[in-house]
C-alpha cells in the first residue's frame, strides 16, 4: 500500500521534499537529502521503511520539512500538502512532529476526505495534538499516546499535555479510566495505542490486548523510541495487517529491539535499529504462537 | 461541502474542541500596544481584547495568541524588557500548567519528567545522555542542541525552544538541575 509520512526535520534549512525514502549507511535518505536518524519524524520514517524492507514491499512516501519549532516549516507543508491532494494515490497517512495549528488541521482532514477514498490516518505527536484540539479526534483511525499524552486527551479542557489538570497525575495504574474518558469526550481515535510499562491496544473504548513482556527499563528514557513504535506500527498498516494487529506486533517488536540491544539509558534510537528485523521475526513468532493456542 | 463542514466545525468547537489560544496578561495598556506590534512583527497571529471575568488582575486589555506559541512569545516580550501579569490559556475557566515532576532513577543515569518531556543525565558526569518525549518540532532541534552537553552548560530549552512543549523541556532541565546541585 502506497503510504506517506508527513512531519519535519529540525533544520529550519531544510527544504521542503517529497519523495520515497530508504535507509542508506545509517542516514534517512530522500531525493538528494541525507537525515541524520536521531529522533522524530526522521526516526520514524527510517523505522518504516527498515520494517517494509522486512516485510519485502515498497517502502514509504514522506512528505518532510524543515522546522526547528517556529511553525514557517509546518505552515509551508500543510500548504503544500493540501496543493498536491488531489495527485495523491495514498492508502494511508502517518502524521507527526508537526506544528500544532487548528485552522490547517482543519483544512488537511477536510481536504483528505474530500479527494480520497477513506485513507487510514495515524497520527502521533503535534500532529495527534491538534486533531484532539480540533474536536476531531474521530475522525482518525489510530493515536499513539504515552502516559503523558493519554491523560492530555483525557482531559477535554486540555490544549496541550503541558496544561493536563493536576487530578490527572500520568499515574499508569489510571491507564483504563483515562482511556474510557478520552472516548466518552470523543477525544481519542478509533484505536489507540498507549505506550507505557504496559502497552495497551484499544478499538473504541474496548482493551483488546496489552503488552508487558519483555519490559526494558532504558527504552523509556531513550529518545525516538516511541517513533521507531509508531514507525513498525505503520510498516505493519503498509503491508495490509489489520490496525489492533499492527499496534500488537509493533508493541512486541519495539520491545525486542529493546531487548536485543540491551541499552543505557544514553543510547540512541539509531543503534537500536540494526536489530529490527530480528525483533519483527521475534513478534511474528510470538503472533503465530498465540494465535496456534487459540 | 467544505462549507457544510466549516459551519459543523465553528458549531461543534464549543462542545467538541479545545481553544488553541492563549492570553497574555499586562499591568498597562502601554504594554499592550508595544507587546501587540512586536509580536505582530513576529508574524504571530495575535488579537487585542477585553480579558475574561476570571482575570481579575492586570489591565483591561489582553492580547489572545496562538498557544503553542507560547515559549517565542515570552521570549519576544523579555527580550523587549515587558513582562506579562500571567500567560494562560483561553478556557471557560483558568488551566494551571503541570506542576509535578515524575523522576526515575537508573542507577548511573537519572531521569526527570515534567508533562510530556523527559531529560536523562549520567549522574556522574552530569552529561545530557536523552532527551525524550514531546510532540512538537522544536523537540527534536531542542534534543540535538543538548544531548552530549554537560548540564550546567548545556543550551537552555527556554532560551532556544519556541513551544509548550520545549517549555515542558524546560521544567523538567531546571528540576534536573535543581537535583543534581546537590
Amino acid at each position: 500500500m502506497s503510504w506517506l509520512i508527513v512531519g519535519t526535520v529540525p533544520d529550519d534549512d531544510f527544504p521542503l521534499v517529497f519523495g520515497q525514502v530508504r535507509v542508506e549507511n545509517g542516514l534517512l535518505r530522500i531525493g538528494p537529502h541525507n537525515i541524520n536518524i536521531a529522533r522524530g519524524t526522521p526516526a520514524l520514517a527510517a523505522t518504516t521503511s527498515l520494517a517494509a524492507s522486512e516485510l519485502k514491499i515498497d517502502g514509504p512516501y514522506a512528505l518532510l520539512a524543515g522546522d526547528a519549532g517556529r511553525g514557517g516549516g509546518s505552515r509551508k507543508l500543510y500548504a503544500h500538502l493540501i496543493e498536491i491532494m488531489a495527485d495523491l494515490k495514498m492508502t494511508g497517512f502517518t502524521f507527526h512532529y508537526l506544528q500544532p495549528d487548528v485552522d490547517w488541521h482543519n483544512k488537511i482532514l477536510w481536504a483528505i476526505q474530500d479527494n480520497l477514498d477513506s485513507p487510514c490516518l495515524v497520527a502521533d505527536a503535534g500532529f495527534m495534538y491538534v486533531a484532539k484540539m480540533s474536536g476531531f479526534a474521530a475522525e482518525y483511525d489510530l493515536f499513539t499516546p504515552d502516559i503523558g499524552e493519554m491523560s492530555f486527551l483525557a482531559d477535554e479542557t486540555a490544549p496541550h499535555p503541558f496544561y493536563t489538570r493536576g487530578f490527572l497525575l500520568e499515574d499508569e495504574s489510571k491507564v483504563e479510566e483515562y482511556i474510557a474518558r478520552a472516548y466518552s469526550e470523543k477525544n481519542a481515535a478509533r484505536h489507540l495505542m498507549v505506550k507505557g510499562a504496559k502497552d495497551y491496544v484499544v478499538r473504541d473504548d474496548v482493551i483488546l490486548s496489552t503488552i508487558s513482556e519483555p519490559g526494558v527499563e532504558a527504552m523509556e528514557a531513550i529518545g525516538g523510541t516511541g517513533d521507531s513504535l509508531t514507525g513498525i506500527i505503520t510498516g505493519y498498516l503498509m503491508a495490509g495487517y489489520e490496525i489492533p494487529r499492527a499496534c500488537h506486533m509493533g508493541a512486541v517488536a519495539n520491545r525486542y529491539l529493546g531487548l536485543l540491544a540491551n541499552p543505557t539509558p544514553a543510547y540512541s534510537v539509531a543503534q537500536l535499529l540494526p536489530h529490527l528485523g530480528m525483533a519483527m521475526e521475534k513478534a511474528s513468532e510470538l503472533w503465530i504462537s498465540n494465535e496456534n493456542s487459540l | 461541502m467544505r462549507f457544510l463542514k466549516s459551519i459543523f466545525a465553528k458549531g461543534s468547537k464549543k462542545t467538541r474542541g479545545v481553544s488553541e489560544r492563549g492570553i497574555i496578561v499586562f499591568h498597562h495598556t502601554s504594554e499592550v500596544i508595544k507587546a501587540e506590534s512586536l509580536l505582530k512583527q513576529a508574524d504571530l497571529g495575535v488579537l487585542v481584547k477585553g480579558p475574561p471575568p476570571e482575570i481579575q488582575s492586570g489591565c483591561d486589555m489582553v492580547i489572545e495568541f496562538p498557544i503553542i506559541n507560547q515559549l517565542q512569545v515570552v521570549d519576544i516580550l523579555k527580550k523587549h524588557g515587558i513582562e506579562p501579569v500571567q500567560v494562560v490559556p483561553v478556557q471557560d475557566h483558568l488551566l494551571e500548567p503541570v506542576s509535578l515532576y515524575n523522576v526515575k532513577d537508573f542507577g548511573e543515569f537519572l531521569m526527570v519528567r515534567a508533562a510530556n518531556m523527559k531529560i536523562t543525565v549520567d549522574k556522574k558526569s552530569l552529561e545530557v545522555v536523552n532527551v525524550s518525549g514531546g510532540g512538537c518540532p522544536d523537540v527534536p532541534f531542542l534534543a540535538e542542541l543538548m544531548v552530549g552537553q554537560k548540564l550546567f552548560e548545556a543550551p537552555e530549552p527556554a532560551s532556544n525552544g519556541q513551544t509548550l512543549c520545549g517549555y515542558s523541556l524546560h521544567l523538567a532541565y531546571e528540576e534536573m538541575k535543581r537535583r543534581c546541585h546537590g
